[in-house]
């Protein structure tokens, strides 16, 4: 491997898979936008042409990223974090209102979306922190460092209020992740949004008895001792028999839930006697756990009904198929799963696609691009797609682990997170496995920023990896 | 090496996890479950739009003003259409094949794959043969629409007109798409909202062939239509057709409101044109010709149209005159044929003088007019002619004048009334006095009031002192609340008892012996009291002025009336007025000398002049 040449040492097999996905991007963009009248490939006024614009223009943009010397990164790491952040604030301010969102700003002539910019800023500056010499990664100040730096972007862009970009951020715990967060942490984040969504969908009871249940199972696995599992089951079983019962002969008039929820109360007392007189650890543990889950099941009704905004509530509503909505989120959503859906093993072929084109769908050529390789290549095609971006995440993580250089591993770990949130939600919702969050395929979706957001990220990567041979740790 | 190097792996299985679930849910969709298929193989889905009703609207007896009718808009598809006999089809349609071609082209330069409109609002009979053949041209569908329809043919300026959205409202409008309608003046503009309902769409699955096949996901995305809501007018059929009648040989207008409540009971303005000119086809063209006509039609005059409000506003002068005690009711004016002053000379008629106030109002006296607004420009209160001027401007705009009185009347017009920084710009602060703005103390001059504005002080002067806003809207539907600030009572900036003294003129002006302006207005059971003016027009003829409300004990009508043209108060505008009156009060005529007076008037002037 020869030192200084960027050519020599490029990763040619990930720049060859981001072109052939710009190309086939570029195309079916071309095709959802395609009609009789506009046929012409070049025409600039429409989408295709303008796409072909910002290809060119992000192909400059990754030759200049790989021309600057690879430390430049590295030493404006905040530099650019503090620029992301102070385009975030300015455009709340100055910004120009599309969609309902206050997401675009505008200067000199050219618009940019400072949420888009903010993906590479944090990834750098995360991979900057966190490469810190005497950093302790296990620590709380690390935690909350790492949090603020991820969070703050994401806090701005909620404002605008852009959900979809918001959440992207979340993704770069996986980045906290490999570098040695605790597991247990993480775990608790992913147990709390699954049960977030279990209580949107499920009848408070049921996920009560499964919540009880699941805390006696592992009561029981963890302690191994059947006795006190028996004597457990046992209180409860009691103490809801004892309320049920006084209900019942009282004639008290009590729904369910309530009978549910004292009787809860009355074992979670008695089990506190037990636990501290006989200094049983573990079950404590165990015990707050199912009572908080409890609490929280409580709390998500009340933070869906009171904090999350109406269409907010409806998409996730939709996706858990609790509300069907023909004009807003699900209506898109509907007319993706038969646009993919129609498109059979093979595809109807290019440009012939019926469906995207018949029902007008408005982020076809955006944020609902996948339906168009659905409806026109078909399983063949959308399986080609999905390959080829798994081709390029596990290049990505290979090319990452290869780093001697912790910033520029971090950093790898930073873009590869992003680029699989937006594969992974962007088509999860196209084919309704995911709630309609509007957010981009990467190389594919139409739009200037967000590939050009997406190049400086994958490109600043393959220099620092070009360079990888310049370090000596 | 790195002590979580082995977390990788798990980041590695989550990514293969991902693109497996993804393979096997598109192979479910894709090649398992052919549902998505069939619908794409009927070659689709098909969206029609539910157009629901417009609600109708009624007048305050309950009769019908405003009502529906079916027609049919073509639609088309032109992906959708298939070789097909050309002639044949242009022959249902009674259309020429270059038309056919046009509309094609056009329905192609908007989408090849959305659905727009061939051909709008064909007769049921065509739309019934057209149906018939349908299955020979794919790609076309008929949608059913509804169109306005005026079983009474009145008051076309109240209701305004219905027609299609234009460009600029489907751009800043998540609601409308090219082709629906929309209220584009009058009621049906103040209260779009209200009558149009809440689209609805059906989703049809749609065979090869054009046939609907049922229903798309039966129906579970479909959403129902929502009818609009009735509306209740305050107008009154009878006098607003009564009203129309006396006024077709006249160009101006008639405002009648209701003191007690600010219902506007009529409101006419003429020349008018019938309401069902401005239906469906034939609206652009027909807007076209009314709008070319040099009297022009469409123009609303009671709201839009402001003249000077001529001797009317010699009340409301010598209100103001009597509020800041400048005046009494027993000061006399002596008057010898007009009021002269440092040359200046405004002239008046023969009268007996000197006049107290209610005589100065009876016989309409210029000069004592002109000693009032002296009196109020020179009042000693105020150090210069400019804050006197403001103070008066002040009382003057609490009748209503100079501002949008926030009627639901489409297009109403401000009016004018001249501020101190008016005269200030053209004859420099300090530079003008009194006599600068002598032509005010007559209602002449630089003042502009609509009629509606002019009917509102009839009506603030019947309640002695206090208005509510003129409105046309009565209920919706059952519901009778309207907007809370029709409910809401203005006063006037003058002291209520004041307004017996100016009634009173008002009843001599009518009911007088000597000397009263309009004794044309009397009637015998019932006391009118008005007032006459002459608005100078300096392009021809002065128009013919008259307030009035009755009775004149408990006011149930407060009225203006405007005639163009036509020259002194009391000859046409009076007359109009007190029929009115009459057909409201008592519903029916006793003088028809008098109307067909009014029927044949201008006519005659006309025939003298040939
Ligand atoms: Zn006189």
């Amino acid at each position: 491997m020869k030192r200084g040449n960027i050519l020599a040492n490029l990763d040619w097999a990930t720049v060859l898979l981001y072109l052939i996905m710009v190309v086939l991007g570029w195309l079916n963009i071309y095709s959802a936008t395609f009609s009789e009248r506009s046929a012409e490939l070049f025409d600039f006024s429409q989408r295709h042409g303008k796409q072909f614009l910002w290809i060119l223009a992000a192909i400059i943009i990754a030759i200049a990223i790989l021309i600057i010397d690879h430390k430049f990164y590295d030493f404006f790491a905040y530099g650019f974090y503090s620029l992301a952040i102070i385009l975030l604030l300015l455009v709340l301010i100055i910004g120009k209102e599309i969609n309902g969102a206050q997401s675009w700003i505008i200067i000199g002539g050219v618009q940019i979306q400072p949420s888009e910019l903010a993906k590479p800023a944090v990834a750098i500056a995360l991979a900057r922190y966190l490469s810190g010499y005497n950093l302790k990664i296990d620590q709380l100040k690390t935690y909350i460092t790492a949090g603020i730096i991820i969070f703050t972007p994401a806090l701005l862009i909620l404002l605008q209020p852009d959900t979809g970009s918001a959440l992207v951020f979340f993704v770069f715990i996986l980045v906290a992740f490999r570098e040695g967060f605790s597991v247990s942490l993480l775990l608790i984040l992913i147990a709390l949004i699954v049960l977030f969504l279990l209580s949107l969908i499920f009848e408070k009871i049921i996920l009560l008895t499964i919540i009880l249940s699941l805390g006696v199972l592992i009561l029981g696995l963890i302690t191994k001792n059947y006795k006190r599992v028996i004597l457990t089951i046992l209180i409860l079983v009691g103490s809801f028999l004892l309320i049920f019962g006084v209900n019942f002969l009282s004639g008290w008039g009590q729904s369910m839930i309530r009978i549910m929820i004292l009787s809860l109360t009355v074992s979670a007392f008695v089990f506190l006697i037990l636990v501290f007189s006989y200094r049983l650890r573990k079950s404590a543990f165990i015990l707050g756990f199912t009572t908080i889950a409890i609490f929280y099941v409580f709390a998500v009704d009340f933070v869906f009904e009171n904090v999350l905004d109406p269409y907010q509530q409806r998409r996730i509503n939709i996706v858990l198929g609790l509300e069907s909505d023909p004009q807003g989120a699900g209506y898109n959503l509907a007319q993706s799963k038969i646009a993919i859906g129609s498109g059979g093993f093979f595809g109807k072929g290019f440009l012939n696609g019926t469906q995207t084109k018949l029902n007008f769908v408005p982020e076809q050529s955006t944020d609902f691009i996948f339906c168009t390789v659905g409806e026109e290549w078909g399983f063949a095609g959308s399986v080609v797609v999905i390959l080829l971006f798994v081709a390029l995440l596990l290049r990505l993580v290979q090319l990452a682990e290869r780093q001697r250089y912790k910033f520029a591993r971090i950093y790898g770990y930073g873009v590869f997170s992003v680029l699989f949130f937006h594969f992974f939600v962007n088509i999860a919702m196209t084919i309704g496995l995911f709630p309609v969050v509007g957010i981009p395929l990467p190389f594919f979706s139409y739009g200037g920023s967000s590939l050009w957001a997406f190049t400086i990220l994958l490109f600043i990567f393959l220099k620092l990896d070009a360079s990888r041979m310049e370090h000596i740790n | 090496m790195n002590p979580y190097a082995d977390r990788k792996y798990i980041i590695i299985i989550l990514i293969l996890i991902s693109a497996f679930l993804f393979i096997v849910k598109l192979f479910l969709m894709q090649v398992v479950d052919d549902q998505y298929k069939l619908s794409a193989e009927s070659n689709s889905r098909r969206d029609v739009i539910i157009y629901p009703a417009r609600g109708l609207v009624y007048d305050r007896n309950g009769a019908i003003l405003v009502s529906n009718q079916a027609a049919y808009d073509i639609m088309v598809v032109p992906r959708q259409m298939v070789s097909m006999d050309t002639a044949e089809f242009c022959e249902v349609l009674g259309i020429e094949k270059q038309d056919f071609i046009e509309r094609i082209n056009k329905a192609k330069d908007y989408s090849y794959y959305a659905p727009s409109v061939f051909m709008k609002q064909v007769s049921a009979e065509i739309s019934s043969v057209f149906s018939e053949k349908l299955f020979l041209y794919q790609g076309f569908y008929l949608q059913s629409r509804t169109l306005r329809k005026y079983p009474k043919n009145i008051a076309s300026h109240v209701l305004g007109y219905v027609g299609e959205v234009n460009k600029s409202i489907v751009e800043n409008s998540d609601y409308y798409v090219s082709g629906d309608y929309i209220g584009i003046s009058g009621i049906e503009k103040t209260y779009e909202d209200i009558l149009r309902g809440e689209k609805g769409h059906k989703y049809f699955l749609v065979d090869v062939h054009n046939r609907i096949t049922g229903q798309w996901e039966s129906g579970k995305y479909d959403e129902q239509a929502l009818l609009g809501t009735d509306i209740i007018l305050t107008i009154d059929n009878e006098l607003q057709e009564y009203g129309e009648k006396l006024m077709s040989a006249f160009s101006g207008s008639i405002v009648a409101i209701e003191p007690q409540t600010g219902e506007i009971l009529s409101l006419v303005s003429a020349p008018s044109y019938p309401p069902d000119l401005l239906v469906g086809r034939g609206l652009s063209e027909n807007f076209k010709k009314l709008a070319g006509d040099t009297l022009n039609p469409v123009f609303n005059r009671a709201v839009a149209a402001s003249y000077p409000p001529g001797s009317t506003f010699k009340i409301i002068n010598g209100l103001i005159a009597l509020e800041e005690k400048v005046l009494t009711p027993y000061s006399e004016y002596s008057c010898n044929m007009g009021y002269y002053y440092r040359g200046i000379h405004v002239g008046c008629h023969s009268h007996d003088s000197p006049l107290d106030f209610e005589g100065a109002v009876q016989n309409s006296c210029n000069a004592y007019f002109c000693n009032v607004l002296r009196n109020i420009l020179e009042d000693k209160k105020f150090q210069r002619t400019d804050s006197a001027f403001s103070n008066w401007k002040t009382h003057v705009e609490s009748f209503g004048f100079g501002n949008r009185l926030g009627t639901d009347v489409s297009g109403e017009l401000k009016g004018f009334v001249p501020s101190t920084s008016y005269y200030n710009r053209y004859y420099g602060s300090g530079h003008w006095n009194f006599l600068t703005v002598l032509s005010l103390s007559i209602g002449q001059g630089e003042l502009g009031i609509t009629p509606l504005q002019m009917a509102n002080m009839s009506a603030t002067l019947a309640n002695r002192g206090h208005y509510f806003v003129p409105h046309l809207i009565k209920a919706f539907g059952n519901d009778k609340k309207i907007d809370p600030k029709y409910k809401e009572k203005h006063s006037t900036t003058i002291d209520s008892t004041l307004f017996e003294l100016a009634v009173n003129g008002m009843d001599l002006v009518v009911n007088g012996a000597k000397g009263s302006t309009a004794r044309i207005a009397k009637m015998n059971d019932i006391v009118i009291c008005g007032k006459t003016g002459t608005a100078e027009n300096p392009f021809g003829e002065d128009h013919s002025i008259f307030i009035a409300f009755a009775p004149k004990d408990d006011p149930q009508i407060a009225i203006a009336v405007y005639v163009e043209n036509v020259g002194f108060g009391a000859s046409w505008a009076a007359p109009i007025a007190s029929l009115m009156i009459e057909k409201y009060l008592t519903k029916e005529l006793t003088r028809s000398w008098l109307e067909s007076y009014i029927l044949n008037g201008p006519q005659k002037i006309k025939k003298e002049e040939e």
